[in-house]
C-alpha cells in the first residue's frame, strides 16, 4: 500500500464510515503545506478521510440558499444523519436533490467538510461529488460494508506505527472501541428491515427509460 | 563465462547502483581468496560481498541476494527484486535500440510480462514459443507497469514443457465511485491500427480525422481500501448500462451534445456495488466480465465479528 502512497496523484480511497463516527469528527489536517494538498478529517476510529461514500435514506431535501440555490439533504443511516450540502459548484449533485422525491435511498461520493457553529461547536458535512439513487440492496450491501471497514479500523487501532490511530487518541481520547457499539447497531437494524424491503415501490423498476426521473416527460 | 567470472558479475551488479565496482575489480579480490588462500568459491563470494557491505554502509537485506525467488510473473510488483521464472516466450518484438539484443513477452500460467536483453549482457538468443527457466533476473517498474531485465549473471535454460500462458487477469469488487471523462459515446481515429480516442475532433497523431463513433467507459471502483481503473469496452458498457450504440448516438442526436450519453450511463451505474474480472493492462483493468452485487453480503459474519471484539 505504501507504494501507490507514495504516488502524488493516486486517487484518494472513499472511507467507509456510519455518521454516528463521522459526525463525532471534527479534526481536520494536512500532510503537507502545500495550498493544493488535500485536507483529511480524522477519524475517531484512527484513519484520515478525505473522500467518503454513503449510502442511505434521503429523508429530506431543502433549499437553504438565500440568493443562489443551495440544497441540503438528510441522509440516513442506521446510527445516524449525514448532511449533505451542494451548490452552484456541485451543480449535478444540487440538481439531483431538487428533483429526488424523499424517501428515497441514495448513494453518494463526496468530501467531508467542518465548520464551526457560533457556539464554537464543530459540524460535520459532506460536500457531494455525485449523489445518485439506488436499490434497498445497495444500502444493505453498504452497511455490511461500512461495518467491517470500521471494524478494521478497530482492530488496527493498537498496531504500531498507526499514526492516525495515535492521532485520534490524542484529539478525541481513547475511545475507537466504543464504535463496536455503533456497528452492532447498524448490523442489527438489518434484521429488522428485511421484512420492510418488499414495500419499496419505486426501487423496484429498473433497465428501462422509465425509471428515469424526467419531469418533462411526464403528461 | 568461468563459475568464478559468473559470481563476479553478481556480485558486481549487486552493488552497482551503491557503489563503484566493476566486475574484473570482483573477479581480482575473488581469484586473490580461492587461488592463492585456497578458499572455497562460496566462502569467497560471502567474504567479498561482506566486504563491499561494509564499504558502501549497507545491511544485508539493503541489496538483493544471490538466492532469487521463483515467482509467476503477476506477483512482480516491486521493482530490483531477483527472480527466477518458469516461462515460454510468447513474443519477440523489434528492439528499438542498438543497445538491446531482445525485447519480447514472457508468459506463465499468471499471465505475461515484458523482458528485455542487453547487448552487453552477451546472452544466447532466446526462440519464440520455446520454453525456459530463466534464473537470477531482475524486476523494472516504469509508471505502474513491471518488466523482467535478463542481465549477464542470469542463465537460461531450455525445457521440454509446454506453458499455458494465463491473461493477467484478476478480479476486484467495490463500490463504482466515478465515471471519469472521457466515459460514454466517444469517437476514435479511423486511420488504419489507430484507435485513439479523439479529443474535439481531433486525433493527438492524425490531426483532425472523420471519427467513428464507439461506447466507453472509464470508471473507479473503490473498495474502501483501494481504488481501481476500470475500461468497459463497447459490448461491456452495453452490458453495464444496457444503452447501445445506435440508441446513444439518437439521444445525443436528440440533445445535440454527445455529453447526455454519459450522464445518462452515470444515473444507472454511480454508487453500485460491482465485481469485475479482466485483465490488466498498464493502470487500468479491462473488464471482461462483471456482475452488479445485490444482497450478496454476510450480515451474520460481521456481527459475529463485532460481538467478539
Amino acid at each position: 500500500m505504501s507504494e501507490s502512497d507514495s504516488d502524488s496523484v493516486s486517487r484518494e480511497v472513499a472511507q467507509r464510515v456510519f455518521a454516528a463516527e463521522f459526525n463525532d469528527a471534527s479534526y481536520t489536517f494536512k500532510e503537507s503545506d502545500d495550498d493544493r494538498a488535500p485536507v483529511y478529517l480524522l477519524l475517531p476510529t484512527g484513519e484520515r478521510a478525505n473522500r467518503v461514500f454513503v449510502v442511505g435514506t434521503l429523508t429530506e431535501t431543502e433549499d437553504v440558499g438565500e440568493d443562489d440555490e443551495y440544497w441540503r439533504g438528510r441522509i440516513v443511516d442506521p446510527t445516524g444523519t449525514f448532511f449533505v450540502y451542494a451548490g452552484q459548484y456541485q451543480p449535478e449533485a444540487a440538481s439531483t436533490l431538487r428533483d429526488l422525491e424523499p424517501p428515497a435511498y441514495v448513494a453518494v461520493v463526496g468530501k467531508p467538510r467542518t465548520y464551526e457553529t457560533d457556539e464554537g461547536d464543530v459540524n460535520v458535512s459532506v460536500r457531494p461529488e455525485s449523489i445518485t439513487e439506488v436499490d434497498a440492496a445497495t444500502r444493505d450491501q453498504w452497511v455490511v460494508e461500512t461495518a467491517d471497514r470500521t471494524l478494521d479500523r478497530i482492530d488496527a487501532v493498537d498496531d504500531a506505527g498507526n499514526e492516525y490511530a495515535r492521532m485520534a487518541s490524542e484529539e478525541y481520547g481513547d475511545d475507537a472501541a466504543a464504535y463496536t457499539e455503533t456497528v452492532i447497531e447498524g448490523l442489527e437494524s438489518l434484521e429488522s428491515t428485511d421484512e420492510l424491503d418488499g414495500g419499496e415501490g419505486p426501487d423496484q423498476s429498473e433497465g428501462d427509460g422509465n425509471a428515469v426521473p424526467d419531469p418533462e416527460a411526464q403528461p | 563465462m568461468t563459475e568464478l567470472r559468473t559470481h563476479a558479475a553478481e556480485i558486481a551488479e549487486q552493488f552497482s547502483d551503491h557503489v563503484d565496482v566493476t566486475e574484473d575489480e570482483v573477479e581480482t579480490k575473488l581469484q586473490q581468496l580461492v587461488e592463492e588462500y585456497q578458499v572455497p568459491l562460496d566462502e569467497a563470494t560471502r567474504s567479498v560481498r561482506n566486504s563491499y557491505l561494509d564499504a558502501a554502509g549497507l545491511e544485508r537485506d539493503d541489496i538483493s541476494g544471490g538466492d532469487s525467488e521463483r515467482v509467476v510473473v503477476n506477483e512482480i510488483e516491486q521493482d530490483e527484486q531477483w527472480v527466477d521464472l518458469r516461462v515460454k516466450l510468447v513474443e519477440l518484438w523489434d528492439p528499438r535500440s542498438d543497445s538491446i539484443s531482445q525485447v519480447g513477452l514472457l508468459g506463465d500460467e499468471s499471465g505475461t510480462i515484458k523482458f528485455v536483453a542487453f547487448e552487453t549482457s552477451e546472452l544466447e538468443q532466446l526462440e519464440e514459443g520455446q520454453c525456459y527457466e530463466l534464473s537470477n533476473v531482475v524486476t523494472d517498474e516504469y509508471e505502474g507497469d513491471y518488466s523482467v531485465k535478463l542481465n549477464r549473471t542470469t542463465t537460461i535454460t531450455e525445457i521440454d514443457e509446454a506453458i499455458e500462458v494465463g491473461d493477467n487477469s484478476e478480479t476486484i469488487e467495490g463500490a463504482l465511485v466515478d465515471v471519469q471523462s472521457g466515459s460514454g459515446l466517444i469517437k476514435r481515429c479511423p486511420e488504419e491500427g489507430c484507435t485513439r480516442v479523439l479529443q474535439n475532433g481531433r486525433c493527438a497523431e492524425h490531426g483532425e480525422v472523420d471519427g467513428e463513433f464507439d461506447l466507453r467507459i472509464k470508471a473507479v471502483i473503490d473498495d474502501g481500501v483501494a481504488t481501481h481503473d476500470v475500461i468497459f469496452n463497447r459490448e461491456a458498457t452495453a452490458e453495464l448500462t444496457g444503452i447501445e450504440l445506435e440508441e446513444a448516438k439518437q439521444l445525443a442526436k436528440d440533445a445535440l451534445d454527445t455529453s447526455v450519453v454519459a450522464d445518462e450511463m452515470r444515473t444507472d451505474i454511480l454508487g453500485r456495488y460491482y465485481s469485475v474480472t479482466g485483465p490488466s493492462v498498464g493502470q487500468y483493468l479491462l473488464a471482461d466480465e462483471f456482475e452488479q452485487q445485490t444482497g450478496s453480503v454476510d450480515a451474520e459474519s460481521v456481527l459475529v465479528k463485532a460481538r467478539s471484539i
